[in-house]
């Protein structure tokens, strides 16, 4: 059961719920792509319904809101550390039905996998889910073929119309607060309300089956990987990369006070296996794609039981070198199947 | 409130052991459980953090080797002077002691890589009786490079020693040439209750196992440390992961049926 409310109320009511809530939503930022003349939909504070983008697929994942691209762990002076303070408000994150699964992989990252991850776990429990649907496939996608394209696990499912919006929520405590902030007083129609989904992606995408120890020697990984060149754009747009490097800085008054960050990581990029004394893992490109291509189809599902890949396509959408991933896992299932 | 495995706690250095110009030994106060084979995470606020292996156990201490190679590591040899470290840890799984005892045990490091064993070496050595023999092969680049001289004395009291380097200046009076080299001479009495802890460079630990193997010492009957970059020790940071395993969680100890599978 939903409610079907006109916009204007709609938008009212958003504007008081930021009482309560920090929102996270892609936003479309004119003319900031990386080429000219072109933008790009990256995560955001907004502070109203009309700063969405709700159509189109972000170029960057939801992951932002809950680990920063750069996340400070603790602030030092000489003898004393001191954590950062987290907001006292709740979140409140717009995102797809494939970035909805891509929480599913983080969570069992940074709280499954060995302790529980402080930093990641403080926000996340405050953060509550508000499924967009997509009326269309996005170009690059394949989630259809992933089973990602559906979710009901939502707080929240919006859907906004010039003059309407439509709402289901299933979450308690994020009802209480609408109602709060004049769901029920405003006028709505209670009615069915089901988020839409894609059925049909332009990309299909066939997960090789048996793959094994023996697929790291594929010549495919060349083929593909002598393309790369390993600037990371496909890990730090994919919503289930989560890898990160320590990082301090000093400030430059008083070298004795900084800080220790945390930096968003990319297999893809010279230094990431580096270890003391000049060792490193993996020099050619060709083994880090592997290594990536092979976590998202094959270790990851060992470790979890569910593949990481949640089919999203932003990594063919990004790649400078068109390297494209679907392909790769394609050819990688074709072969299987032989 | 939630464990910030992140924040590091301070320990006084206690004694500092100089081994060569570029590794020293710290002693540092630590009670709590540790096994050899486990690593802390060492820092210094400015510089970052870098994993160290256990070289040693005490009542109340914990040896940490450090090699000045790095940015970290480099600080720490410049600010010891300050009586305490900021560390985090043990992580890992460590060595178990269990696995070894009333066995043939033979233990082949090479360079810093007899630090994570060095916590076993000193066990079977003050207990002879445990295990059914041990043997010690340490190879070193160079004389110079030999680490924990002192303890070296100890040990060849107790058990059968190998200290190789493998290049020396002529006149010098020690063993020389790869650890691999006296792998075919060690006294195997039987393969099936012979166990082999190898531990060092990757090439090292690769040619090492293959003469191992050639000694007919089966896959399950060796153990290997891995050395891999661990930012965070929790499982988090990713760049340990071969495969399917977080070097940081699962291993850095691995029998070698399940870690020659490993692929980074």
């Amino acid at each position: 059961m939903g409610y079907q409310l006109p916009r204007k109320t709609a938008d009212t009511l958003f504007c008081r719920l930021r009482e309560h809530y920090e929102i996270f939503a892609p936003k479309l930022f004119a003319g900031d792509g990386c080429f000219s003349d072109t933008d790009v939909i990256r995560y955001d504070k907004v502070s109203s319904l009309d700063e969405i983008e709700f159509d189109r697929r972000s170029d960057y994942s939801f992951k932002e809101a809950l680990f920063a691209v750069n996340e400070t762990l603790f602030y030092f002076t000489e003898n004393e550390t001191t954590i950062p303070s987290c907001t006292d408000k709740k979140l409140l994150i717009f995102l797809k039905s494939c970035d909805l699964h891509a929480l599913k992989r983080l969570d069992a990252i940074y709280l499954e996998n060995g302790p529980e991850d402080f930093y990641y776990k403080r926000l996340r429990e405050k953060a509550c889910f508000v499924l967009m649907d997509c009326g269309e496939t996005c170009d690059t996608g394949f989630c259809a073929g992933m089973g990602t394209n559906r979710s009901d696990n939502y707080d929240l499912y919006l859907k906004c119309g010039e003059e309407t919006v439509w709402i289901d929520c299933p979450s308690e405590e994020l009802l209480s607060d609408l109602k709060e902030a004049g769901l029920n007083e405003a006028g709505e129609t209670a009615c069915a309300v089901t988020p839409n989904y894609v059925t049909q992606n332009k990309e299909t995408v066939t997960l090789p089956k048996n793959l094994s120890v023996e697929s790291f020697d594929n010549p495919l990984w060349e083929a593909y990987g002598s393309r790369c060149i390993g600037c990371g754009r496909c890990n730090f747009v994919c919503p289930t990369c989560t890898c990160f490097t320590m990082q301090d800085i000093h400030y430059r008054d008083n070298e004795n006070v900084g800080e220790r960050r945390r930096v968003w990581a990319s297999c893809q990029v010279d230094g990431y296996t580096d270890i003391a004394g000049g060792g490193s893992f993996r020099q050619k490109q060709s083994d880090r794609l592997r290594f990536k291509v092979m976590h998202k189809i094959y270790d990851f599902e060992k470790r979890f039981g569910y593949p990481m890949c949640v089919g999203c396509g932003r990594c063919d959408a990004v790649c400078p070198e068109y390297i494209s991933y679907a392909n790769l896992v394609n050819q990688l299932a074709e072969e299987d199947a032989k | 409130m939630m464990k910030n495995e992140y924040i590091p706690f301070p320990s006084q250095v206690k004694k500092i052991i100089r081994h060569t110009d570029i590794e020293y030994t710290f002693r540092m106060e630590f009670t709590g459980e540790v096994k050899p084979g486990q690593f802390f995470e060492v820092s210094i606020p400015r510089y970052g953090e870098a994993p160290i292996s256990v070289s040693g156990i005490g009542p109340d201490t914990i040896d940490l080797t450090i090699r000045k190679v790095g940015k970290v590591t480099n600080q720490i040899f410049e600010n010891f002077e300050g009586n305490h470290l900021l560390i985090r840890g043990p992580y890992g799984n460590g060595f178990d002691i269990e696995n070894y005892k009333n066995k043939e045990l033979f233990i082949i490091a090479g360079g810093t890589g007899l630090s994570p064993v060095k916590g076993i070496v000193d066990y079977f050595s003050s207990h002879p009786g445990e295990a059914a023999d041990t043997t010690l092969i340490a190879g070193f680049k160079s004389p110079d490079d030999i680490l924990f001289k002192q303890d070296f004395e100890q040990w060849e009291k107790n058990i059968r020693v190998i200290k190789t380097v493998d290049s020396a200046p002529d006149g010098y009076q020690g063993q020389t040439g790869m650890v691999t080299k006296y792998i075919p001479d060690l006294p195997v009495k039987n393969p099936d209750n012979a166990v082999f802890i190898i531990v060092g460079p990757p090439a090292m630990m690769k040619f090492t196992v293959i003469e191992v193997q050639k000694r007919g010492i089966p896959e399950q009957n060796i153990w290997i440390s891995y050395e891999r970059k661990m930012c965070c020790g929790l499982g988090k940071c990713g760049h340990c992961k071969m495969d399917s395993t977080y070097i940081c969680l699962d291993g850095p100890v691995f029998n070698y049926k399940e870690g020659k599978n490993l692929i980074d």
